[in-house]
């Protein structure tokens, strides 16, 4: 985990990335990912426009806005998972640590190496725990049998599950309960140790306790990873997250149809105390969406 | 915690009634729906009970190790198949061999890789679904032409035979072959994308193990389908009568299909109960696969 780390993180120093943030803090983390008027298109419609943001190390940023905003899309750009939707294409600059990640030398899977993902539903593998943790290093070459165990308890004890499970990997991993089964799939995301870790949702489809666990486990694994996590939930929103990045939608004149933009980004105790933009303070006191 | 709730208990409602309402018309409808089912699938067991008694009467007392093991012969007591077993296991093996790998690719490049809004994929996929249609004689009158005769001058040999039978059945095996790849949920490839592998890892350690029972129950079925063909081998110039195994791919050949339909035109009866027992042979070999295709289908079946 550190060694990866460590690399990355000396390649900043080289070439830190410029600020975007006028808040005066006091040595703000650097930069991990940056957007510039990122627009994605859907075919010829614009689904998202305006994206200019800042992710930084170590953070939890958190999108939030109402339906149909672009915050999941937004996401998906960070680990070219919008690849996979035909007719879906990104304009403007998205870049990972100064790198172009739609650049002709960013390979997808490396990029998602680097940038993991957890879903919002919980989706194992229909395969053993041990299985489904072990899929990805072994997919990226790890071959002993001894590495894999290792990656596999360390993955499992950073997602808090290792105590439920130990006892237990060959059984399913759909064997287990929601929550264990998403702190599973995190397990998973990790497995591969990316620098990123982004979460579309990840608590939607859970109870109270098990998003409650999942909370205190993002903020555990705060210090290793940067985190995006996109939430409907304004109040997990404001418990977990250092930034917000709040989208809204607006009709199109003249196609009738909504494009998601970001209105505003900024400290979390900022952006839920004294918004900018009256239309990010009407959301965050439940006015709209 | 248990609630007191006799104080509660409401006066008994006269003006609901609960009893059924619906009219005897409607209920005569349904039943006579039912029958209706019950008679097509009564029929349909019914004409396969007639066709297995029918040729168990006329074949059961040749049925026995003696017709296997015999070559065709005119003389009815030394009369068998052993010709057309080992023929049809040639040409169905290379049928299989050939078509299997052609089919499966096919269906992976469909689902997988094909931009769905190509004009050429439509028209790929268009044809398939066509040519599942064509009549089986077809492919023979066109094997004819470019395989046996034409271009590539095969002749009449077991390979003409499996590469015309492979034709015949691969629109069969790659739209099976779909189908299977097609319920493999979208997440289980997503997340593998996601967890950094490639395209072609996650195809081969996600769609193709998830997709596996149901791509091998319709390749089984296909398979079982270019047994049983006729036609267009007669058109290839496969014998009707040889007594002789088949040595190789370039060898000439029979089937049991065509042994069947020699002896079925055989002017004695006897021959014509060699017919019957080796229609006998055929049908236990297509049961015993469609019976693995099912025990496959349930046995493999990922439920998601």
């Amino acid at each position: 985990m550190s060694t990866s780390h460590d690399v990355v993180t000396s390649r900043i120093a080289v070439s830190p990335e410029p600020s975007t943030e006028t808040t005066n803090e006091t040595q703000p983390s650097p930069t991990v990912l940056l957007t510039r008027n990122l627009e994605v298109f859907y075919d010829d419609f614009r689904a998202v426009r305006d994206v200019n943001l800042a992710i930084r190390q170590n953070e939890i940023t958190a999108f939030i806005g109402p339906s149909g905003c672009g915050k999941s899309t937004v996401l998906r750009c960070f680990n070219r998972m919008n690849d996979l939707i035909e007719g879906a294409r990104v304009a403007g600059e998205v870049t990972y640590h100064g790198i172009d990640l739609y650049g002709s030398e960013a390979d997808a899977p490396e990029v998602r190496r680097r940038i993991g993902m957890v879903f919002q539903k919980p989706n194992p593998f229909p395969k053993s725990i041990w299985e489904n943790v072990a899929y990805g290093p072994k997919g990226n070459g790890v071959r002993r049998k001894s590495d894999l165990n290792e990656i596999v308890e360390r993955s499992l004890r950073s997602a808090a599950l290792w105590d439920e499970v130990k006892d237990r990997l060959q059984a399913s991993g759909l064997s287990l309960s929601g929550g264990q089964q998403q702190r599973l799939c995190i397990a998973r995301a990790i497995a591969i140790e990316p620098e990123v870790l982004l979460m579309d949702e990840p608590c939607s489809a859970l109870d109270p306790i098990a998003t409650s666990r999942i909370e205190d486990l993002m903020q555990e694994i705060k210090s290793k990873y940067t985190i995006v996590i996109v939430t409907h939930n304004m109040q997990q929103a404001a418990r977990v997250s250092d930034r917000v990045a709040f989208f809204t939608t607006e009709v199109n004149e003249a196609s009738d149809r909504r494009t998601g933009l970001l209105v505003e980004y900024g400290r979390t105790t900022k952006m839920f105390s004294t918004p900018a933009d009256p239309r990010t303070e009407a959301y965050v006191t439940g006015r709209f969406g | 915690m248990s609630v007191d709730v006799r104080d509660d208990e409401p006066a008994v409602d006269r003006s609901i009634s609960l009893v059924n309402q619906v009219s005897t018309g409607r209920q005569l409808r349904d039943v006579l729906f039912r029958l209706f089912l019950y008679a097509t699938i009564g029929l349909a067991l019914g004409s396969l009970l007639a066709v297995l008694v029918r040729t168990w009467m006329d074949g059961g007392d040749k049925i026995g190790t003696a017709i296997l093991k015999n070559q065709p012969s005119e003389r009815p007591a030394r009369a068998g198949i052993q010709s057309g077993i080992f023929g049809t296991l040639w040409v169905t093996g290379f049928c299989a061999v050939v078509t299997l790998p052609l089919g499966i690719a096919t269906a992976v490049y469909l689902e997988e890789f094909a931009k769905k809004g190509r004009w050429y994929n439509r028209l790929i996929e268009v044809n398939i679904q066509n040519l599942a249609a064509v009549p089986s004689i077809v492919y023979g009158i066109v094997g004819l032409a470019f395989i046996a005769r034409g271009p590539l001058q095969w002749g009449p040999t077991v390979a003409t035979a499996g590469l015309i039978l492979a034709l015949v059945v691969l629109p069969t095996v790659i739209i099976a072959s779909r189908e299977a790849i097609r319920a493999v949920p979208g997440s289980l490839r997503t997340v593998s994308l996601a967890l950094g592998l490639t395209r072609w890892q996650t195809i081969r350690k996600q769609v193709l193990p998830s997709a596996a029972a149901g791509i091998a129950t319709g390749s089984i079925l296909a398979v079982s389908r270019a047994l049983g063909e006729t036609a267009p081998l007669l058109l290839l110039g496969g014998l009707t009568f040889l007594t002789r195994n088949p040595s190789g791919l370039d060898s000439r050949y029979t089937t049991v299909p065509l042994l069947i339909y020699n002896y079925s035109t055989s002017p004695t009866d006897e021959l014509r109960q060699v017919a019957a027992a080796a229609i006998i042979v055929l049908m236990v070999v297509l049961l015993a696969l469609n019976g693995t295709a099912i025990f496959i289908r349930n046995r493999f079946q990922q439920r998601w």
